[in-house]
């Protein structure tokens, strides 16, 4: 309302309220125009491409000038790959919340699931999608894609899961009381309902995708070879070759990209969502984001939706209510319940005969390579959590500090955000160069890495801990005198426990996936490998040894979900229930 | 005035298995009941009896475990009747406008665009909000949130109006205007409903609004008293026939088990079934029960005696909550809890403070404990067994699951936990135990051991006792 604007917290855009008003200018609707037209030449351009033949070895050019294509190519990959997550998303969570008896089996298997590293979906996608488009480089485009969408839909799934469990009950008897459709049920109460916890997945899930591209750009499968253009073939082609000018463009252009689409994308994606808050009073701070005013204020845009949206969701609202309306609830068809049961045999018999040939693969195995894989699981453990720990050790005071002041926040938070969203593979070659230089190996490196991927998540739960604290139990302990350490132990780190705890569990979960890349690297022509679990998964990619991919896999799999079961889940029940800070 | 009932249900009984499955906790016992054109019938019971899930029976929102629900003598399976529902909590879309909100219910008959808007302003205009349309209910306080609700609940034109505790949520100005505005609209007929089911626990809401009232009792929900309210509108407050009636379902929801003489049938309120009657009727639905604890804590409790200790120890149950501003369904489980221990005896509607009350409300902190405990320890099951088991085992401490095992044979998950809740509150009140709820363990407390040890070596010289307590 009216006065909470003088309230509303620091935006770089603020700027924009104070210029003339926009709704009457026509600028928008020229920008629309020509955005329209850039996406037409872009399908063109992309058509061409992915309907050639298969070309084997695609040279990736290391000239500037290729730049902003291959960025473009990389963007429409993780646009393809998230536009498949998000229907993925819905299908699934929705069956799962809504199916007892589907959930009891869908729900660990999404958890085994999301601890796969990206890059053992490799091998078996790849080979897959070739196969599927023989001699087009649909195939190689169609695997990349895939397993981006590896990297992006786990968490978005379990948001979407989350939310439709947690609408309130009243609700739910509001929409069957007035009687609405199924459709109408989705698009007025279910969908709005989880529509923010899916804005923020979504924007986890596409940070998560550029990371993927750099594995799953350019890889080598045992005797093949394969690439595509893109920001994360450009990037891994100059690591190579060493080419320290290409790899600072290449790193520059996906930081501008990314920049690029949080102010395009996200900002207003959240400005939008904000209406979606489930909440009774209304906040005094909503985000802003310039884009969605010009957005909001374009008079083609609004005449465009008046003219194709609405009238289509309001005919598809009357369909399903009118057959809702006419359908007078029937006996359950007895031959569907049969298939239904065909199909969970056939599911059950497919399980059943996976788990006997991995037994025969597994144990084919020679006892070096799991003597090697086991070793490496127990390197990278302790890499990983020595990374958390640096990071924690860090970011608990730098988080603090920045939360408990309001003007420091507001500088470094967006700072913080930018360098949050550059992919810790991007910056690899670079540490490597520096690291190289200044005498360390791929072990140091590896750790830095990992921090770099990881720190981030653990930084922002802290700050947004340390200003949930209320400002009444500040003052108490400045009333009884509690200063330095006593402060620590009794306030700050109780307060923050909760959120410390959501940050080390994502961290955590995402330490595990880059070690992957981080512990083995192409660097200048020769490989860089030390000890650990994913140096074995990616040497066991390059080779083609499928048998120890699968097992470093499943012991990558299984170490992740008992730490996640054993450690975090328990710390997590303590945080909601000793250290939540109740109103 | 005897017209066909719009809804009728007929034997229903609502049951759900336990976890485990052995057994079956019974939420709505076995009953008829009929909604008729004409009547707004209001539904009184404490909190947790079974009220709101009654409303949703009859809604057809949820299906009877047994019996069937008639909707004008047909009977109705599956398909949900032209019901609409005004929720406590409002349960708007905060995504969506008032107008939208309003629309929605049409939306889902499939009605077009331009009547839809058409007959939603309609109903915005009867409830007053015209003006808030494009409004979000977020922007709104909870009487224009509530009246939103009642806009999207009267639009469909629903043959029934359920509310379940409608002003429950709101404040006591705010809900006295939005009451007086419901009642208006439904004496002059501008409302499109044939008959009106109200869920409360505000006594005096009922007798304001109600032409008939149905008072329901709990574990299972049964009904315990039906009145037709004779009162003629507009109802007075402060009339004496009303106090009367109010008085009397007071008398009926605190002492069910006694015989109260009824208020005056041609002017007041005609008695169908009176309360003292049932049991003799029908048997008690279920014998050897174990024993509920009300849920109210102990400083409830002391406050209660102090303030009635004051007043010279008994004082008159209505006169009690309109001074305390309170709804019966605060003061109920209160009251239940000073009978149980023995502090305090219902009457008549009066309540009258027992010696041991006396003593409890003029003691300082630490008598009032050992007061506490001996009360408890000869009249609460559960403490009794904790504390014999606490006492018999070598080291005086014990899983808190050994106790939710017990209840969980005789209540309903929720009623488990609030059980179990308002047995740990009293007993560590008590010092009958400690509780640890990082660990879910029970350990006996020093007072209660030193006590033990102290009973132990005076009885038995000759054996060293197991376990020396701290000092």
């Amino acid at each position: 309302m009216k006065k909470s604007i003088s309230l509303r917290g620091f935006s770089a855009y603020r700027l924009w309220s104070q210029l003339p008003r926009i709704e009457v200018s026509r600028l928008p609707d020229v920008v629309m125009f020509g955005a329209a037209l850039a996406l037409f030449y872009g399908v063109l351009i992309v058509g061409r491409s992915w309907f050639g033949p298969f070309t084997p070895t695609v040279e990736i050019s290391r000239n500037v000038r290729a730049l902003p294509v291959y960025a473009g190519y990389s963007l429409l990959r993780i646009t393809i790959a998230y536009g498949l997550s998000l229907i993925f998303t819905l299908v699934y969570g929705y069956v799962a919340a809504y199916n007892a008896r589907a959930e009891r089996f869908m729900i660990p298997l999404l958890d085994v699931l999301q601890s796969i590293p990206v890059l053992s979906f490799l091998p078996p996608v790849t080979l897959a999608m070739v196969g599927l488009f023989p001699g087009r480089q649909l195939g190689v485009e169609c695997a990349a894609i895939l397993l981006i969408f590896t990297g992006q839909v786990w968490n978005m799934t379990f948001s979407f899961y989350a939310s439709l469990k947690s609408i309130p009950s009243e609700m739910r008897e509001a929409a069957a009381i007035y009687r609405f459709s199924w459709w109408q049920r989705f698009i007025q109460m279910e969908l709005p309902f989880s529509a923010i916890g899916l804005v923020w997945n979504s924007m986890m899930s596409v940070a998560g995708g550029w990371f993927a591209l750099m594995v799953c750009e350019m890889f080598v499968l045992g005797d093949r070879d394969f690439r595509l253009p893109g920001l994360g073939s450009y990037l891994q082609t100059a690591a190579s070759a060493g080419d320290t000018s290409s790899i600072i463009w290449g790193v520059a252009t996906m930081i501008l990209v990314i920049v690029l689409l949080d102010q395009f994308v996200w900002r207003p994606v959240i400005a939008w969502a904000e209406k979606f808050k489930f909440e009774q009073v209304e906040s005094t701070s909503a985000p802003q984001s310039w884009v969605y005013n010009i957005l909001q204020h374009s008079h083609g845009l609004a005449r465009l939706r008046a003219k194709t949206l609405q009238p289509l969701g309001e005919n598809l609202l009357l369909l399903f209510a009118r057959k809702r309306e006419k359908n007078v609830p029937q006996a359950p068809v007895p031959w569907r319940d049969w298939l239904v049961r065909l199909i969970g045999v056939a599911v059950l018999v497919a399980i059943g005969y996976t788990v006997v040939r991995v037994t025969m693969i597994l144990s084919g195995l020679q006892r070096a390579e799991l003597h090697e894989a086991a070793l490496g699981l127990g390197a990278t453990f302790l890499r990983v959590n020595l990374a958390l720990l640096i990071g924690t050790l860090w970011t608990v005071p730098a988080g603090v500090a920045i939360g408990f002041n309001p003007r420091l926040a507001r500088i470094a938070q967006p700072l913080a955000q930018i360098a949050a969203s550059v992919p810790a593979t991007a910056l690899l070659p670079i540490i490597l160069l520096v690291l190289i230089r200044l005498g360390g190996g791929l072990g140091l490196a590896a750790i830095v890495v990992l921090l770099l991927g990881t720190q981030w998540y653990v930084l922002f739960n802290v700050i947004a801990g340390a200003m949930a604290i209320p400002t009444d139990l500040k003052e108490c302990c400045e009333v009884f005198g509690l200063r330095g350490f006593e402060r620590w132990k009794k306030l700050i780190l109780p307060g923050i426990f909760p959120y410390l705890v959501t940050g080390l569990v994502t961290a955590s979960g995402g330490a595990w996936n880059v070690s992957i890349v981080a512990e083995y690297f192409r660097f200048k022509g020769q490989i860089y490998t030390t000890t650990g679990l994913g140096a074995t998964i990616s040497q066991a990619t390059d080779r083609g040894n499928y048998d120890l991919l699968l097992a470093a896999t499943m012991m990558m799999a299984a170490t992740v979900v008992t730490i996640n079961r054993l450690v975090w889940r328990k710390l997590y029940g303590l945080a909601e229930t000793r250290f939540r800070l109740e109103a | 005035m005897s017209t066909e009932p719009i809804i009728e249900a007929r034997a229903i009984e609502k049951s759900y298995p336990q976890p485990d499955g052995s057994t079956r906790i019974q939420v709505v016992g076995l009953m008829d009941f009929s909604i008729e054109t004409g009547k707004i019938i209001a539904l009184l019971g404490a909190s947790g009896c079974g009220k709101s899930t009654l409303l949703r029976i009859l809604s057809g929102l949820s299906q009877p475990t047994s019996g069937a629900l008639f909707w004008h003598g047909k009977p109705l399976n599956g398909q949900t009747p032209n019901v609409a529902i005004v929720f406590q909590s409002f349960a708007l879309f905060p995504w969506l406008t008032v107008l939208e909100n309003v629309e929605a219910p049409l939306e889902a008959r499939g009605i077009e665009a331009v009547e839809r808007r058409k007959r939603a302003l309609r109903t915005l205009d009867t409830v007053g909000l015209d003006g808030f349309e494009t409004a979000y209910p977020k922007e709104l306080s909870g009487g224009m949130k509530q009246r939103v609700g009642f806009a999207r609940a009267l639009v469909v034109e629903p043959e029934v109006l359920f509310m379940d505790e409608p002003f429950s949520a709101l404040d006591v100005l705010t809900a006295e205007n939005l009451r007086g505005e419901l009642l208006e609209l439904w004496l002059s007929k501008k409302m499109p409903t044939s008959a009106i089911f109200i869920v409360t626990h505000n006594i005096e809401e009922a007798v304001m609004l109600a032409d008939r009232i149905v008072v329901l009792g709990r574990n299972p929900a049964r009904i315990r008293s039906d009145i037709n309210v004779r009162l003629l509108h507009p109802r007075d407050r402060k009339s004496p026939r009303f106090i009367e009636l109010v008085d009397y379902i007071y008398k009926v929801m605190t002492e069910p088990d006694v015989e109260h003489a009824p208020p005056d049938a041609e002017s007041t309120g005609e008695v169908v079934l009176p309360a003292g009657g049932l049991k003799r009727r029908e048997p008690p639905v279920r014998s050897a029960k174990y024993q509920v604890l009300p849920h109210a804590r102990v400083a409830g409790i002391a406050g209660l005696l102090e303030l009635l200790h004051d007043r010279g120890g008994r004082e008159d149950l209505f006169r009690l909550s309109e001074d305390l501003v309170m709804d019966v369904e605060d003061l109920l489980p209160i009251l239940e809890a000073c009978q149980l221990l023995g502090f305090a005896w219902l009457k008549e509607g009066d309540v009258q403070v027992s010696k041991a009350g006396a003593e409890f409300a003029e003691a300082d902190i630490q008598t009032r404990k050992v007061l506490f405990r001996k009360a408890a320890l000869e009249n609460v099951t559960i403490l009794k067994q904790i504390d014999s088991v606490l006492k018999r085992k070598s080291d005086h401490a014990i899983e808190e699951d050994f106790f939710r095992d017990i209840l969980d044979e005789h209540f309903s998950e929720e009623e488990v936990q609030r059980q179990f809740d308002t047995a740990m509150n009293w007993g560590r009140y008590a010092e009958i135990f400690d509780y640890d709820r990082e660990s879910g363990r029970l350990v006996q407390s020093e007072a209660a051991a030193s006590e033990a040890a102290r009973a132990e070596t005076a009885i038995s010289q000759n054996h060293s006792p197991t376990s020396t307590p701290d000092a």
